[in-house]
């Protein structure tokens, strides 16, 4: 198959064409090497997982793709253009949304202020509505609150809408920073490890949040997760990182029996 | 018991979003808005306006403003003075100039001027966070003083380097200078008291606020879903410049009526500000006017027991008001580091249950 044909999954969804394609990224440190040379695509529609043992370099290259980092080598393209060196907010104002390794939630907000922040990109009324509460301002705040309920009833946290995040416990949180993620209706999402610090119960619960939103609104997912079951089970395709190189790419069951990944996970015997 | 939300549902989202979206809550506060617009001014003196109503009022204000900047948006200030003297000389130079507008105009032109100022000091906010911005906030504080010391346009070249207010009226009561009667200040103070608060209110509770707890809370999260940090703390600084200024303006044109600029509005007001939004609440509009009323009633409801009710001498009286006003704040912010509106959030959660304890 080329990179620019749809097909449909086993499962019966649907792989677009590329959305974002990172090309011969290299990201230095000073002396440090964090990304060499690094190529893979995002394709419409599907699941990418980025893994690789601590210090690969993957959160690096999320950082790349939601515009903390500029890479000294490389080019980004998104939706067939090429992007020039931009801040994560306007990265975030093209439609990339992400959620971050340890929480990175307002603790002083209530959920529902947490999620409505990422409406940001949909609610554009000016200061002067805003401050006297008429017309547009008030019309956004009402028309943006029904769509944020529908990701609240969505990810089922109705209950806690209205509780500071700082009351959550930790699960929550998680589930709660999905919801801003989400509620920002992004073109590609990113999560940086979902599933960090969960039991097994939620991680069942957080799997299946992920593949829901990936099957209802269709939303690409870019993730990074260090529990190889879950990775193999959720993606539809896999990129490898070891030291900062790709060594793999492609569907779990090709990463799976790639002996350079089996290496590089279960070390080699130097003799 | 007292207090109670059980029964009081909303089937809309704008009801939800309401103001106050308890109707206990709402009904109490028209109420004593009732009250200050239709009673106050009918029972008041000079007395009154001019030991409580005016300073609180006025100090509100500044409260409002300050706490958008500090408890909203986390950008610590100590220019508070500077800013509020900006305001004041802005104002004056505007009555002076155009005495033919009114002073309403005079007072709003003057909150959009110091906002102006506001923004320019607020520029190195992108750069440096924390103690480090209280500090070139300070520089603020100390250069503004100064230029409206020194530089006699500002003053008019008057020859005693002082500022007076000149007599203005609003529909046809004298609001500033010698001879007003006690309630039309009041009243003029008032109006803008409530019109500030609504306004503050209303860019808090929507995107806005959200934008700028955002970048408090965490400016990395705000940015990832696209909060433009410089945009969202130059608004801070602007919005709260413009009712700092606006209080100053009202200081100095309704309350004080002369004003020397190191006197009225030097690094002590900055701090009182401060220390209001302290006590009351970051993050609270409740909790300016909580403060602001802390810190102006506080003295004066001392002196009147301590010279008043058990004769002391007033010098002696005058030192130990400081001495209790401070072990007072010392104690309400070991017993709630969050301020009075904190307090008094708890002690609406207590008064729902009353009188059971879970």
């Amino acid at each position: 198959m080329s990179a620019q044909e749809s097909y449909v999954t086993e499962d019966g969804r649907t792989i677009g064409p590329t959305v974002m394609e990172m090309k011969n990224i290299t990201l230095r440190f000073g002396g440090v090497k964090a990304i060499t040379d690094i190529s893979f695509d995002i394709r419409e529609g599907e699941i990418r997982a980025i893994i690789g043992p601590n210090g690969a370099g993957k959160s690096s290259m999320l950082n790349v793709i939601s515009g903390f980092y500029i890479p000294q080598d490389g080019e980004v393209w998104y939706k067939g253009e090429k992007r020039p060196p931009m801040k994560p907010y306007e990265v975030a104002q093209q439609g990339i949304a992400r959620t971050f390794q340890n929480i990175a939630l307002f603790e002083g907000m209530s959920v529902l202020d947490n999620v409505m922040t990422g409406r940001m990109r949909q609610m554009q009324s000016g200061m002067l509505a805003q401050a006297l509460w008429r017309g547009k301002a008030e019309k956004e705040e009402v028309e943006n609150r029904e769509a944020v309920e529908k990701i609240i009833d969505f990810l089922e946290i109705q209950a806690i809408r209205k509780t500071p995040v700082a009351r959550l416990p930790y699960g929550l949180k998680k589930r709660v920073e999905l919801a801003r993620a989400l509620a920002a209706e992004p073109s590609i999402l990113l999560l940086d490890e979902p599933m960090a610090g969960m039991n097994v119960e939620e991680k069942e619960d957080m799997s299946r949040f992920i593949l829901d939103v990936n099957d209802e609104f269709g939303t690409t997912i870019a993730l990074i997760e260090h529990d190889m079951g879950v990775v193999m089970d959720l993606s539809d395709r896999v990129v490898v990182m070891d030291y900062g190189k790709k060594i793999g790419d492609g569907t779990p069951d090709e990463v799976r029996s790639n002996q350079a990944v089996i290496d590089a996970y279960l070390g080699v015997a130097h003799d | 018991m007292f207090y109670r939300e059980a029964g009081d549902f909303k089937t809309t989202y704008a009801d939800d979003n309401q103001t106050f979206p308890i109707k206990f809550d709402r009904y109490r506060y028209y109420f004593v808005l009732v009250f200050a617009f239709a009673v106050v001014p009918f029972v008041i003196n000079d007395y009154w306006v001019n030991a409580i109503f005016l300073p609180f009022l006025i100090y509100s204000i500044a409260a409002i403003g300050l706490n958008i900047l500090v408890g909203y948006c986390g950008q610590v200030s100590l220019g508070t003075g500077g800013f509020m003297a900006v305001g004041a000389y802005a104002c004056y130079k505007l009555m002076t100039a155009f005495p033919e507008v009114n002073i309403f105009f005079h007072v709003l032109l003057a909150g959009g001027v110091t906002a102006g100022v506001g923004v320019l000091f607020g520029l190195p906010s992108l750069r440096i966070k924390g103690f480090y911005l209280a500090v070139a906030t300070l520089a603020a504080q100390f250069f503004l003083v100064w230029l409206f010391n020194r530089v006699p346009w500002f003053y008019n070249y008057s020859a005693s380097g002082q500022i007076s207010a000149p007599e203005r009226t609003l529909f046809g009561f004298e609001v500033t200078g010698p001879n007003t009667s006690a309630w039309a200040p009041y009243l003029f103070c008032l109006v803008l008291v409530t019109l500030s608060a609504l306004v503050a209110r209303n860019l808090t509770r929507g995107m806005q606020g959200r934008q700028w707890m955002a970048i408090r809370d965490m400016d990395i999260a705000a940015e990832i879903i696209g909060v433009n940090p410089l945009r969202a703390k130059l608004t801070a600084f602007a919005v709260s410049s413009f009712f700092v200024g606006i209080s100053g303006a009202l200081f100095f044109s309704v309350y004080l009526g002369a004003v020397e600029v190191g006197e009225a509005f030097g690094i002590q007001k900055s701090f009182l500000v401060l220390f209001m939004i302290i006590i009351g609440g970051l993050g609270s509009i409740f909790g300016s006017f909580a403060g602001a009323a802390f810190l102006v009633l506080m003295p004066v409801l001392l002196k009147n027991v301590l010279v008043g009710m058990l004769g002391w001498p007033t010098d002696l009286a005058a030192h130990l008001e400081f001495l209790i006003v401070g072990a007072l704040i010392i104690i309400f912010l070991i017993a709630e580091p969050h301020g009075l509106a904190q307090l008094w959030r708890v002690a609406k959660e207590k008064l729902r249950l009353w009188p059971f304890p879970h």
